[in-house]
């Protein structure tokens, strides 16, 4: 068995059950994790792991994005552009609001509200 | 050092303070606490898959000593090869280094092939002799093709009979055949069964060739023969094939006697299942294919040829410390796509970086993957894959993905044409840090 611990959830209980409320079970099952990995007791903040979750999306963005999605081609580059801008533009995305739109509807449905919000700001704190 | 500044960390702890969005990281995350900064990874394979994890290794944990055995110095890219042999792009513009990751990420890059891996010693073997250790090993092989699976197609046959389904001398082959084609002759395309290397390379490829015919030998003929009743984007393709090719692509499929099961490279024929003689001036055989062999050698494939792995991080599910990514692996509905290769290997060195270093949190995983084809220099088109595991097992977020519309503007295409070029620019940075030209 491999020594890989998982931190106990040290999430509050009413937090998650208004998540689930308000948002379907799709996201709210962790099954994904490895069957044979060793539990060892540890903490972690609620934000730390939605943090972590926004940084392995953000790596996908690097792939027509550049690097920190840095990279200026016919696709435009997001790092350090306004926060509410990105944010508007996500949603609106996942809302297939935005005209002629061609692959990011299709990828923005793939996430929530608060991951792309998180996106937004991600991006939006890197150095342009 | 690698650009993160601190304000991000307090940009996003105050996005997810202000809403329940908090609660929906209530998921575990994986570390090893306390087993101490140091680490040795090696990366067989400098694709895709494996120059992405080494350098996202350095970018999440610097202190992990990196090491990438890849026996070319410089690498070739099966993407956009399609867009060379149809004579709109270089093969020089499909070269690309490893100087970034040595010069600004600190890998060391070992030009050489690795023979063997000795998975309880957790060694890699070189041709030279040389062994590397490491604490933990990524795989990035690709795909070897399965010699005289398709009877008649061995190492002297595709030497007249081409491939191309790795880049180097095979795709100069083919573009130096296409070009000296007779007048009105015709080029066959041989397209294998599932699984095997970019789904919709072999319809992009003809669209290429088309491209290239039409302007060079517009009474020549493009047959594909194709081991398949259906492929990726096919609507989009067909749609595409008529209204710039007219009837100059056919394409048959099983169901109508497309299945090939004998090459004569010497006489440029081929045989179907029902015993049909095509004869060709050119003739690409895309043949079946395997992982790469390195992996049977660490012992992560199985009876299928392809690499089982754990969904979650893309370990091997057969042998410990052993990650595997690419097309080698078995991840359907992932494609077999370069893209894909990056996204995992982005996950594996997130997931090692989170074994080794104890700080690097694993959460929920995500890979996306955005596929484009061109059909015609300004006609382009995509399909979009976003994955997560679920029950165990990966798939595709519900609601999510998909094809371009059908019947779209020619705006539409045209933009993801552009879209297309700039995906080339922006993954071949992101991979090998080439310059966007």
């Amino acid at each position: 068995m491999r020594k890989i611990g998982i931190f106990a959830f040290s999430i509050p209980v009413l937090a998650s059950a208004l998540f689930w409320w308000s948002s379907g079970p799709a996201h709210s099952d962790p099954q994904w994790v490895d069957s044979e990995v060793e539990v060892i007791a540890g903490d972690v903040s609620a934000e730390e792991l939605f943090e972590a979750r926004v940084e392995v999306i953000a790596m996908s963005c690097a792939a027509c994005h550049g690097t920190d999605g840095r990279l200026r081609t016919a696709i435009p580059a997001i790092a350090g552009r306004p926060e509410a801008l990105l944010n508007l533009q996500l949603q609106s995305f996942k809302q297939d609001r935005v005209p002629g739109a061609t692959v990011m509807p299709r990828i923005a449905r793939a996430y929530s509200e608060e991951e792309l919000q998180g996106l937004a700001a991600y991006f939006a704190a890197l150095d342009p | 050092m690698f650009n993160q500044p601190i304000s991000r960390r307090e940009s996003i702890k105050r996005i997810a303070g202000f809403s329940a969005a908090a609660a929906a990281w209530s998921w575990p995350s994986i570390a090893i606490p306390g087993q101490g900064a140091s680490g040795r990874v090696v990366v067989v394979g400098g694709g895709f898959g494996g120059a992405t994890a080494a350098k996202y290794l350095k970018r999440m944990a610097p202190e992990l000593a990196v090491t990438l055995v890849e026996p070319n110095t410089r690498y070739i890219t099966c993407p956009f090869t399609n867009l060379y042999l149809g004579g709109i792009r270089s093969f020089e513009s499909l070269w690309h280094s490893y100087d970034e990751l040595r010069q600004r990420y600190d890998v060391e890059v070992i030009h050489e092939l690795a023979t063997d891996v000795d998975v309880d010693g957790h060694t890699v073997e070189l041709a030279s002799g040389t062994r590397l250790a490491w604490d933990r090993l990524i795989l990035s092989p690709g795909i070897d093709i399965r010699w005289n699976e398709l009877d008649g197609y061995d190492e002297a046959a595709a030497e007249k009979a081409p491939h191309a389904w790795k880049p180097g001398d095979q795709s100069r082959l083919l573009r130096q055949q296409l070009a000296g084609m007779k007048q009105g002759g015709t080029f066959v395309l041989v397209a294998p069964d599932n699984p095997f290397r970019c789904p919709p390379g072999p319809y992009e490829r003809v669209s290429m060739v088309a491209h290239y015919l039409k302007n060079h030998n517009p009474s020549a003929k493009v047959l594909l023969l194709d081991a398949k009743d259906g492929f990726s984007k096919q609507g989009l393709f067909m749609q595409g094939w008529a209204e710039h090719y007219g009837d100059m692509i056919e394409w048959v499929s099983r169901s109508n006697d497309g299945t090939v099961i004998r090459v004569d490279a010497d006489r440029l024929e081929v045989e179907t299942e029902f015993g049909m003689i095509h004869a060709a001036d050119v003739l690409n055989v895309v043949p079946p294919q395997k992982a790469g062999f390195i992996a049977d050698r660490a012992g992560v494939t199985d009876a299928s040829g392809w690499v089982p792995v754990r969904p979650d991080t893309f370990a091997s599910a057969l042998v410990d410390d052993v990650y595997v990514i690419g097309d080698a692996t078995q991840a359907a509905p992932m494609p077999k796509s370069g893209f894909i290769a990056s996204t995992q290997g982005k996950v594996a060195a997130r997931a090692i970086a989170a074994e080794l270093t104890g700080r690097v949190l694993l959460p929920e995983p995500s890979w996306a993957n955005t596929c484009y084809s061109l059909i015609a220099p300004e006609h382009g088109i995509s399909i979009v894959g976003v994955y997560e595991v679920y029950n165990g097992q990966l798939r595709e977020v519900p609601d999510s993905g998909g094809v371009s519309p059908m019947g779209a503007d020619p705006l539409f295409r045209q933009l993801e044409a552009e879209y297309a070029r700039g995906w080339y620019a922006a993954i071949t940075q992101d991979v090998w840090g080439t310059p966007a030209s």
